[in-house]
This record gives structure tokens, sequence and C-alpha cells, in this order.
């Protein structure tokens, strides 16, 4: 009897510590995607201007100016379509390399990635 | 109230008192009018006492720009009711305009439905003709192509033009496509020689109107205001008496006299931007919903045969 109560606190614990365990990688990931491989559009800019990232990351641009932009590469590796204000576009960089960028509406709106 | 150039230093025909005041005015509308090199400025109230009546010619016509249809932001979220204020402004215009020109960005994102809802506005034009060239936001995906079928099919190449109107010569310019990172506006090689060829028959005392979106001139290039190789298309126009440069994109009025050559942008119809350098991006300029209708406006422009000079007069909706 005592054992099998040992047994199932002990079932009950492993499920926690793995819930835990889940919900942290989760919220990790989350936080990835939110800040670490964003570039924000404001104010006829992109910030961070220089975002490094590890081969294989998915880079994720929102627009949060009141004009539309776009996010194209300057060899033309990744090319968005038009994003009006809040939507997103997304590129994963499988290789390593710098990748310069620009907005081809406002082309005095320069950044670049570089994956390494 | 009208201020002369009596001595100018610098010699590029531009006074700065008299420029500042006539830039000044041009939220309330003024008439700036150049001759022989002379910058004169009148308020638009005294065109009723014979300053701005006596230069009206053989030509008038209107230029509007930056229509922006699908803009729906602050500081103006009825963009076709003030194209329509445009449109009825043109149509109540003394001298009715033998033509209108759009200097670009009809549309906010180059979609059908807001490129026909501007067709459908200027219907009601008493003048049915219209020349158009794109703006950046004309062109958006598609490199112009859905532009070039709906307003330019009598044009050339990605979309420009030229056509004579009681001895003016006008051309149409697009510097909008194929814009380089860190650029400004671009003509293209191919356009530059297109519009060599197009002015080599004229004479030299031809006027000539140029009409592009982007300016011509460097207006501040950090915020793109300018276009790369404009200053190759001014040196084909160098040897023309009369040369008038009309653009949009920069949603304000600004004058600039350099030798022979009248750079003029014009306001746009949807929203006015900043004055360079005075905000931390050109991005639209927001105004309580008052004073909306102060920064946006029309071009009207007179060509007075024998003159050699354009008079040019910016009018706001509200006048």
């Amino acid at each position: 009897m005592k054992k099998q109560l040992i047994f199932r606190m002990a079932a009950f614990l492993l499920l926690l510590v793995g819930v835990v365990a889940l919900s942290n990688r989760t919220a990790h990931a989350g936080s990835q995607e939110n800040a670490a491989n964003q570039v924000k559009i404001d104010n006829f800019s992109f910030a961070p201007a220089t975002l490094t990232v590890a081969p294989g990351t998915t880079v994720t641009w929102k627009n949060s100016d009141d004009v539309p932009h776009t996010v194209v590469s300057d060899d033309q590796v990744f090319k968005s379509k038009v994003l009006d204000t809040d939507e997103k576009f997304s590129y994963t960089f499988a290789k390593p390399g710098t990748y310069p960028y620009f907005c081809s509406v406002h082309p005095k709106m320069t950044a670049k990635i570089v994956v390494q | 109230m009208s201020d002369y150039i009596i001595h100018n230093p610098n010699n590029d025909g531009i006074d700065r008192r008299g420029f500042l005041k006539c830039m000044a005015w041009a939220g309330t509308g003024a008439a700036c009018v150049l001759q022989g090199g002379v910058l004169k400025s009148f308020a638009l109230g005294h065109s009723h006492n014979g300053h701005v009546g006596s230069l009206k010619g053989e030509l008038s016509f209107v230029q509007i720009s930056d229509s922006h249809i699908g803009f729906n932001k602050p500081a103006n979220p009825d963009v076709i009711g003030t194209l329509q204020a445009a449109v009825t402004k043109i149509n109540a215009l003394p001298t009715p305009p033998e033509f209108v020109l759009h200097t670009g960005d009809l549309s906010h994102l180059s979609k059908p439905e807001e490129f026909d809802a501007l067709d459908q506005v200027l219907k009601s034009l008493k003048t049915s003709r219209v020349f158009y060239v794109p703006g950046e936001h004309d062109v958006l995906n598609d490199n112009g192509k859905q532009y070039l079928e709906r307003f330019g099919k009598d044009a050339l190449g990605q979309g420009w033009c030229s056509f004579d109107q009681k001895g003016v010569h006008f051309i149409g310019l697009v510097n909008v496509l194929d814009l380089k990172a860190g650029g400004l506006g671009n003509l293209g090689r191919e356009q530059l020689e297109w519009l060599e060829k197009d002015v080599k028959h004229l004479r030299s005392s031809t006027p000539i109107v140029v009409f592009a979106h982007i300016p011509l001139w460097a207006v501040y290039p950090d915020w793109g205001w300018g276009t790369d190789d404009g200053a190759q298309a001014l040196s084909h126009l160098k040897r023309f008496g009369s040369v008038t440069v009309l653009n949009g994109h920069i949603h304000q009025t600004m004058q600039k006299v350099e030798g022979k050559v009248t750079f003029h942008t014009a306001m746009s119809t949807a929203f006015p931007q900043p004055q360079p350098g005075t905000a931390p991006s050109p991005g639209p300029l927001k105004v309580p919903a008052e004073q909306l209708r102060n920064l946006l406006g029309i071009t009207d422009v007179d060509y007075v045969r024998g003159r050699h000079s354009l008079a040019i007069t910016d009018s706001p909706l509200t006048t």
C-alpha cells in the first residue's frame, strides 16, 4: 500500500518536472521568435541594423510604421511582398554569410543579417 | 505685397527672403512667378486686382499629386474625400485647365480597387485629359505592370512620355523603378538616352516642362528626396531658355530656381509630410483635422507666350 503511494507520488513529480520543462522550452522558443530573431521596421528604419543569427534561424520582420515597406536583399536572395502596417515577412537563413538588404520603396533604408 | 529680388549675391536667381516668404505663404495660397531670373511672389488674394490675373496666358494646366488612395490612417482617414475636394477646386478655377498632370502615388498600395477609386473620382474633372507618371506606391510588387496597363497605355518604356501643347514641350519621367540599396530616385540609362533624343529636334527657345514623382533636385537626400541621375537629365536640357520641373513625393511645396530652371514640388491631396529634418522620419504628418485641408492642395500653372516663364500658383483645398 505504502509502496504504491510512493510510486504514485514519484510518477506525479516526474510528470510535473516534465510539464515544467516543456513549458520552459515553449517559453524559450517563443522569446526567441519574438525578440532575438525579429527585426522591427519603424520610422523608416530597420532595428537592429545588424542582426547576427546562427545558420538555420528564421528571421521575422514586422512593419510597425504607418507607411508600407519591403524587405529585399541586395542580391535578391530574399524578397518580400510589400508589407503594410503590422504585416510580417520571414526568411530562414540556411547558409553562413552576410546578407545586406534594403526597402525597395525607400532605398535609403538599409540593414544586414549576419549568419555565423 | 510683392517681393522682388533686387540683389542676389549668390547669382542663382533665388532671393532668400523673397523665396522664404513665398514658401511661407504656400500654406495659405501663393503665386510664385519667375521672370527673367527674378522671382516675385504675390498673396493669392491679389489675383483679383490684376497681379496674378494678368498672368493668364495661352496655356493653363493643373498639377495634382500624391493622392495615396487606400491610405486610411491619421491625419486623413478620407483620402477620397480630399481628392474630390481637389477636383471641385480644379473645376471651379476661373481659367479651365487644358489638362491635369498627376505626379504619382495615385494609390497607396498599388491595389486594383485603389486605382479604380482614383479613376472614379477623376472622372468628374471637367477636363478629360489627365497625364500620369507613377510614384513608388504605384509600382509595388509588380514593377509597375498594372500601372502601365491602366495609366501608361500611350507611354514609352516604363511609363515615360512627351507631348507638345501650344508651343510648350512636356516631358513625363519615371524615377521610381529599379531603386538601388542606399540610393535615391532613379531614371536609368534607357530613359536618359530617350530624353536626349526626344529634345534633340527642339529649338532652344521652346519652353520645357518636366514632370516626375521624386524631385529631380536634391531636396533632402537623407530622406531619399532626390534623384541619383537627375543631374544627367537636366544636362540634356541645359541649352533651353525656360525649364520648369514639377515634382511631388514630398507632400509640401518647395521652389528653387537655378539659372533657367525652376524646380517646384506640389502639395499632396492626401496627407502632409514634415519639413526636411524636422521629424525622425518622413512619415505622414499628423495634424488636427481642422488644419488638414490647409496643407493639401493643387498647383495651377500658366504659360504666357513670349514670356519664357511659367506662373506657378499653389492653393490649398481650404480656399
